[in-house]
């Protein structure tokens, strides 16, 4: 059976899909609610929903920080589980994928983890440093529950492209550059032969991310990708942000500025 | 912990996945597998050419002074009125550590891949050293990555790195210690992987650098093996060294691995005791886990996110650990132990005393071991303590310990 992120980006009537990246608890768990909910109204079709790790070694700083922020908090990963329902209570019906690097999900158990996807609204995983060598037991998981594992290409993945994509679930994430999440100027050279390889071996769709920040950037990407990510550009926002945040009174302040900077950065294609 | 049957036919090695047992691996971006795949063809190739070795072998020689003795402490043997204890004088290696050894090997090896930019990280510095100083020799471009906390603690080190031509990246992100230092090399890696070469300091990261490493240090042992049999005609009773991620030991402990007779101990550091949060001691106290890109014992909190060790030498303050240690615990055939901050100070002093040699802190750890295990034999055993580094660099912050006055 195919999974819920798979057949979204057949019923969604878009291309390409939005798909925004938030750190859990960052400022707070309750503002990851709102923010979640702030951007399904503004036309995302699924939320990456990043777990804080003390060594977020695929990310650069933009996420290290927020990372560092949750942590503050003591944020675990029982609490982001939680706070999955109370997104779900709150009306987003999106679907959610947990962002996480391995060794937090090799601690909480990876049977234990997937177990809990179900009753949590959690419907797929995205793990950074699992290569394919390496995720047998995690795909197993995701297999008898279908809820994915989404995997990785890079721009120097080459002859790796059609081993990774032939057993890929859900969407193939395709990483926009050589380097660690965060906005840049400039996407690899080779980004539309790259997707088209990957696309030419994909039983899924294709979406892309790392470094996108501009509305010109999703534009140019548009044609080539059944999917945009975008992570760090968001997460400066709700930085720059924290405090007006964390205040209930103010929050809708800075979801409105959330809610503009999507639009803006769609513009070019909706 | 169960003690798995050690099996010393596959002990020669990690497997084609990279593991020992079930530690190892490659657990990085997928960014960094082809170049993973890259060095490992590449070494595999290398390591079968004898042109390779030759070359190496001169600059062991030539360059780092090799090979170092294995000297009689006569003195501290007396002193301690036990089993006779031998110094494997690594403190003599050119640079003042084993580190040289492995540097120099990867430094070559990045000239074979044509790669002419190295980056490396460092916690105390001896690494960095090492890097830069081949880096110089062999005409690469050499960038150091070293946490903000650790550039501060170690100036003298940085200074010799400047002097040799190497670029310091100061590193701020979290606790700005070697970790730190490791994961932004990694991100640096991450985004210039087609031009440069990443040298690993120790036995830790994905494979094939616990491997790789470990065969580059491994002369430690073989020269040991050799000289000890030269001088007493048998093999030792115990063989002591300290482990942070673990690279003098393994380069010591392996060519003695199938001798069951001798008894192969790893010290690690338990800084202000086990029982208080402050130690380093990764394969006493920590759990399997994955850190830069390797599945090890790792000290983390119920969560899994990363402790922070503590140990007052910063050569061993490292919440990881080599997966061959995690490999080699499991299989019970290295011992591991832990030595706190004031018994290897103790020991730092008693070398010093006894035989005018002053070991790094983190060699203290396993001098402190040895101490420690003479009680226990006979005159007519025999202690081989891996002597991995001297103490130059750890004479000013011994000073501040001890209020100026040596005892």
């Amino acid at each position: 059976m195919t999974s819920i992120i798979e057949r979204t980006f057949s019923i969604v009537d878009k291309k390409p899909l939005f798909i925004p990246f938030i750190a859990a608890g960052d400022p707070s768990l309750k503002a990851t609610v709102s923010i979640a909910k702030a951007l399904q109204e503004s036309g995302a079709d699924m939320i990456e929903l990043g777990v804080p790790y003390s060594d977020p070694l695929a990310d650069g700083p933009t996420i290290q920080k927020a990372s560092l922020r949750a942590l503050k908090n003591g944020i675990t990963l029982d609490d982001i589980l939680e706070t999955s329902v109370h997104m779900r209570m709150a009306g987003v019906t999106i679907p959610i994928i947990l962002f996480t690097y391995y060794n937090p999900v090799l601690q909480y158990g990876i049977r234990r983890l997937f177990e809990r996807f179900e009753s949590s609204g959690i419907d797929g995983i995205i793990i950074p440093d699992l290569p394919i060598e390496e995720n047998e037991e995690v795909k197993t998981w995701a297999d008898h529950t279908g809820k994915p594992l989404i995997s990785l290409i890079a721009p120097n993945s080459s002859e790796r492209i059609e081993r990774i994509a032939s057993q890929a679930d859900g969407f193939i994430y395709c990483v926009s550059s050589l380097g660690v999440t965060g906005e840049r100027k400039k996407l690899h050279p080779q980004i539309h032969s790259f997707l088209q390889e990957v696309k030419q071996h994909a039983r899924v769709p294709v979406a892309v991310g790392f470094g996108i920040s501009s509305p010109e950037q999703v534009a140019e990407l548009a044609p080539h990708s059944d999917g945009i990510i975008v992570g760090s550009a968001i997460v400066r926002i709700i930085e720059k942000n924290e405090e007006t945040l964390l205040d209930p009174e103010t929050r809708h302040l800075a979801l409105a500025e959330i809610k503009t900077f999507v639009k803006h950065l769609y513009s070019g294609v909706l | 912990m169960s003690k798995v049957e050690p099996d010393y036919k596959t002990i020669t090695g990690p497997d084609e996945m990279g593991r020992f047992g079930k530690f190892g691996g490659k657990f990085v971006p997928e960014t960094l597998m082809n170049a993973l795949f890259e060095l490992e063809e590449t070494y595999t190739k290398l390591k079968q050419d004898p042109s390779f070795w030759s070359e190496l072998n001169m600059l062991l020689r030539e360059y780092a002074g090799r090979e170092t003795p294995l000297y009689c402490a006569e003195q501290l043997t007396h002193r301690l009125g036990g089993p006779r204890i031998y110094l494997k004088r690594e403190d003599l290696n050119h640079t003042g550590a084993h580190k040289l050894n492995n540097a120099l090997g990867q430094g070559l090896l990045a000239r074979k891949m044509g790669k002419r930019k190295i980056i490396a990280e460092t916690g105390a510095g001896q690494h960095g050293v090492a890097s830069a100083t081949v880096a110089a020799k062999l005409g690469l471009e050499c960038k150091v990555f070293m946490g903000e906390e650790d550039i501060k603690r170690q100036e003298l080190n940085v200074f010799r790195m400047k002097l040799m031509g190497a670029e310091i990246i100061p590193v701020s992100s979290g606790t700005r210690t070697l970790k730190d230092a490791t994961n932004e090399a990694i991100r640096y890696w991450v985004s210039h992987v087609d031009d440069t070469f990443y040298v690993i300091g120790s036995v830790v990261g994905p494979h094939p650098y616990p491997m790789m490493v470990r065969d580059f240090q491994k002369i430690i042992g073989e020269e040991t093996r050799m000289q000890i049999l030269q001088k007493e005609n048998r093999l030792p009773d115990l063989i002591t060294a300290c482990v942070g991620g673990g690279s003098n030991a393994i380069g010591m402990f392996y060519p003695f691995l199938t001798d069951e007779d001798v008894i192969l101990r790893g010290v690690e550091a338990a800084g202000k005791g086990l029982d208080t949060p402050e130690h380093a001691a990764t394969l006493s106290l920590g759990r399997p886990g994955v850190i830069h890109g390797a599945m090890t014992y790792l000290l983390q909190d119920e969560n899994g996110m990363v402790a922070e060790p503590y140990s007052i030498s910063a050569g061993l303050d490292y919440p990881g650990v080599g997966p061959e240690h995690a490999y080699l615990k499991e299989t019970g055939r290295v011992q591991y132990t832990s030595v706190t901050d004031d018994e290897a100070v103790e020991a730092f002093q008693l070398l010093s005393e006894t035989e005018g040699i002053i070991p790094a802190l983190e060699s203290a750890h396993a001098v402190a071991d040895a101490v420690k295990s003479a009680r226990q034999m006979d005159p007519e055993q025999i202690i081989v303590v891996n002597l991995s580094g001297r103490g130059d660099k750890d004479v000013a912050s011994i000073q501040q310990r001890l209020g100026g006055g040596a005892r």
